[in-house]
């Protein structure tokens, strides 16, 4: 098995485990916080609308919840087996971080889950709401600390050197706080969120298509579309400011980089923005490209004719590869300008009152239901692949940190976790389907009889005006 | 002198031990379900156990990531030591953790992740074993990495260790089961809990003994003097804890066989902590030779004080919610 390179294999496996991963984790994120929105505007209202649509998340985010712990429990215990000179090297700075993240995150999200999941009729309303809220919570923490320990492998800062070559901590504040930190972490929480719109939005939007089969309006499907439109509308367009900035930061920190974003091989002034083209890494330069001229420099130096630096500066040994950059950087803004586009649309129906009669956008939101999970895996592969051939950038190479790794076993337990992954997040997904096929407020998923509706609702004006009667109709 | 790699030593043993107690009996659990034969009663076994066994987990990951914070240089050795049984026990746990979520989903398949439940917690509890027995005989260092091939691991004492594990997290979960089940399903777990308590103690004697050929520092440790004059006080102890146990289930007790369980655990616990100190990595690295430097040791110590009350306050509050006995049937789902 002399042609295997184990540490390829390795970092295709962790590539495999941890693409699996973050997109529990993301939704995790995502639906923790809607949940406590929906729970707390039952508890503020007492609309049992609410509570339809909260339980009706529930359900799917327990599978989804579940699927993240033990994809995360993987990637806690794979970083040693396979990575084990980069865990000796960055333990001392890395280390303390993802201890704080278990410490503050995971302990709280578990702690609380089970009262979350199971606890409804044991506790009281407030206190379920109070888990809710710590599970909605200890999500968020777990993605600060996990991401200020990726951001630091991307632009480290505060550390030094002791005597055994060991990175250790010499401003723990600097460490925390590195340079991409706080451009990363909100573009991935805004990103978890928006993810998580356009799926509970592509949900409704599909039992919006079959109401008009249906002789009873779907209350709470039109509740989920509207309030995932208000996110798309609001929020798509934040999170182009995000990634805007985040880019900056990039170009300050790792060029080479923003180069590969690019494709841009050769220093130049007045650089095209390529909407399109196939990079040709051979004669160094994109072939078949489509751009707007001079935009790249604009909107990086903001400036139509400002220098931009090309990958021809960097050694082709300290180049990641381009062609994953730059493709997946298109997949994601391609993503996040459509989601854009649907969040206009969405305003201009609202404002003619048609927001849930117009099938043009229900069916694009449909197709749309994934969307934010495809480009926040797009968007890991640019940040990631782009960090290479470093494992921490510009310190220590990715060849420079393997375990002590024998090819078959390493090409052994990746095939492992490919059946089993694709098995078990398979059905995972399948059985996340079936709930989602299930209409809204269906039989098993009414709220509890005893929550009836007494006053009218303060934010009725967005809300269907019959709530209370069609969803004793849906109960027959 | 207590230094802080001493108590970051303390902090991750107790960790580790926690996960051992606690998830021991959630795997022991699955490694009994086949034992149960009704539908509803594997429903209600499954349901003691649901809301808590997230938590229980997340003591493996503080063991680990505890691990890479203050002991870099142990993990970093340890981990591709025992590649193999820990990537079997995390997949194991893959299909033990979903199939609370997947067996009431699925429809016709339910049978097939009841097998994932039950296989999945054998395959990571013996895996776990294998890992300690592995531990136990001492691990091949140079300069500051594993220097040994892909299958030391495996040996007949780390496959009894890790048998040996198998029937104590049994023991674990069937005590649980009498304590939060009535009628025949208790009845059931009282009698796994009798041949598991059994054998559970004739392991412990079995590898307390075999332990002291494998290596001369436990040989010195327990049988020297002046330590042999206090250390036979541990097994003294846990014969005694043992009759305890057997009288208890005798009696039909329903909650101090469990804590009679987790005696037994943790005295074997103390046991492997009194021969492998100050060892980390056995037999060369020691607790402060793995240590991260000070700074870091300290600056998670400072979260750690003052976080781990808490997670043990509202990690005691969800056990208190879901306090007594579980009725069949009772479920969200």
């Amino acid at each position: 098995m002399e042609f295997l390179d184990p540490v390829l294999l390795a970092r295709i496996q962790f590539a495999f485990t941890i693409a699996f991963h973050i997109v529990f984790p993301g939704l995790s994120i995502g639906l923790a916080a809607y949940l406590t929105v929906l729970e707390a505007l039952w508890l503020k209202t007492n609309n049992k609308i609410y509570l339809t649509a909260f339980k009706y998340w529930l359900k799917i985010f327990s599978i989804i919840f579940g699927m993240g712990v033990v994809s995360g429990v993987v990637m806690s215990y794979q970083i040693g087996t396979n990575w084990s000179v980069f865990s000796d090297k960055t333990g001392p700075v890395l280390g303390p971080l993802m201890g704080y993240e278990v410490l503050s995150a995971f302990f709280l999200e578990a702690g609380f889950l089970g009262v979350m999941l199971f606890g409804m009729n044991k506790v009281g309303k407030k206190l379920h709401f109070f888990s809710t809220l710590m599970v909605s919570v200890g999500t968020l923490m777990s993605a600060f600390w996990i991401l200020s320990v990726n951001s630091w492998m991307q632009t480290p800062a505060g550390y030094a050197y002791n005597d055994v070559g060991q990175f250790i901590a010499e401003d723990w504040f600097e460490v925390v706080f590195n340079p991409s930190f706080p451009y990363r972490f909100a573009h991935m929480v805004t990103a978890a969120f928006l993810s998580t719109a356009f799926l509970v939005g592509g949900v409704a939007a599909w039992h919006l298509l079959k109401e008009r089969k249906e002789k009873v309006k779907n209350e709470a499907a039109r509740l989920m579309f509207s309030m995932a439109m208000w996110m798309a509308a609001i929020v798509a367009p934040i999170q182009l400011f995000i990634g805007d900035m985040h880019g900056l930061n990039t170009l300050e920190h790792q060029p080479a980089k923003v180069a590969a974003m690019e494709g841009n091989y050769q220093t130049q002034k007045g650089a095209p923005l390529l909407l399109f083209g196939i990079p040709n890494d051979e004669e160094e330069r994109v072939d078949y490209a489509i751009g707007i001229p001079k935009m790249a420099s604009f909107i990086l130096t903001h400036d139509f004719d400002g220098e931009l630096v090309g990958l021809d500066q960097f050694a082709k040994e300290d180049r990641p590869n381009i062609k994953w950059v730059f493709y997946s950087f298109r997949v994601m803004v391609a993503i996040g300008m459509g989601m854009i586009a649907i969040g206009l649309l969405s305003l201009y129906l609202r404002w003619r009152g048609k927001l849930y009669d117009n099938r043009f956008i229900q069916k694009v939101a449909v197709w749309f239901a994934p969307s934010g999970i495809v480009a926040t895996i797009a968007g890991w592969i640019v940040t990631e692949v782009g960090r290479q051939p470093y494992t921490v950038y510009g310190l220590l190479r990715t060849y420079d940190s393997h375990s002590p790794l024998d090819a078959p076993a390493v090409a052994a337990s990746l095939a492992i976790f490919v059946v089993v992954y694709l098995l078990v997040f398979g059905t995972g997904i399948v059985y996340t389907l079936r709930l989602m096929r299930v209409r809204p407020g269906e039989k098993g998923d009414v709220a509890d009889e005893e929550t009836k509706v007494s006053a009218p609702v303060t934010i009725s004006s967005r809300l269907p005006q019959n709530s209370t009667k069609s969803s004793e109709e849906e109960a027959e | 002198m207590i230094d802080f790699a001493l108590i970051w030593a303390g902090l991750i043993a107790f960790a580790v031990l926690a996960y051992i107690i606690l998830d021991g009996f959630d795997l022991g659990i699955g490694i009994m379900f086949p034992f149960i034969k009704s539908k509803e009663d594997k429903e209600t076994a499954m349901n003691t156990i649901a809301p808590i066994w997230d938590g229980n987990e997340t003591w493996l990951v503080l063991g680990g990531g505890g691990l890479y914070a203050v002991f870099p240089l142990a993990y970093s050795i340890i981990l591709p030591a025992l590649y193999m049984p820990i990537i079997l026990m995390l997949l194991g746990l893959i299909f033990r953790g979903v199939a609370f979520e997947f067996h009431w989903r699925a429809r016709k398949s339910q049978h097939l992740w009841d097998k994932g439940f039950a296989i999945g917690s054998l395959v990571a509890a013996l895996c776990q074993g294998i890992a300690l027995g592995a531990l136990v005989q001492g691990i091949t260092v140079e300069g500051r990495a594993y220097a040994g091939g892909w299958w030391d691991w495996l040996t007949p004492f780390s496959i009894t260790t890790g048998v040996a594990l198998v029937v104590g997290y049994v023991l674990l979960g069937s005590t649980w089961l009498n304590m939060k089940t009535t009628g025949h399903l208790q009845r059931l777990a009282r009698n796994i809990a009798k041949v598991s308590g059994t054998a559970t103690l004739g392991f412990i004697g079995l590898i307390s003994l075999w332990m002291v050929f494998i290596e001369q520092q436990y040989l010195h440790r327990w049988f020297d003097a002046p330590n042999i004059y206090y250390l036979f006080v541990v097994p003294v102890l846990v014969l005694t804890v043992g009759i305890s146990l057997f009288f208890a289930l005798k009696r039909e007790r329903d909650v101090s066989p469990f804590i009679l369980s987790i005696s037994l655990f943790l005295l074997s616990y103390i046991g492997l902590v009194i021969s492998f100190f100050p060892n980390l990595v056995p037999p060369s690295v020691s607790v402060w030779e793995a240590a991260a430097p000070d700074n870091s040791l300290k600056f998670l110590l400072v979260g750690a004080a003052f976080l781990i009350p808490i997670i043990l306050a509202y990690t005691t509050y969800a056990y208190w919610v879901f306090r007594g006995k579980v009725k069949e049937g009772e479920a969200y789902h």
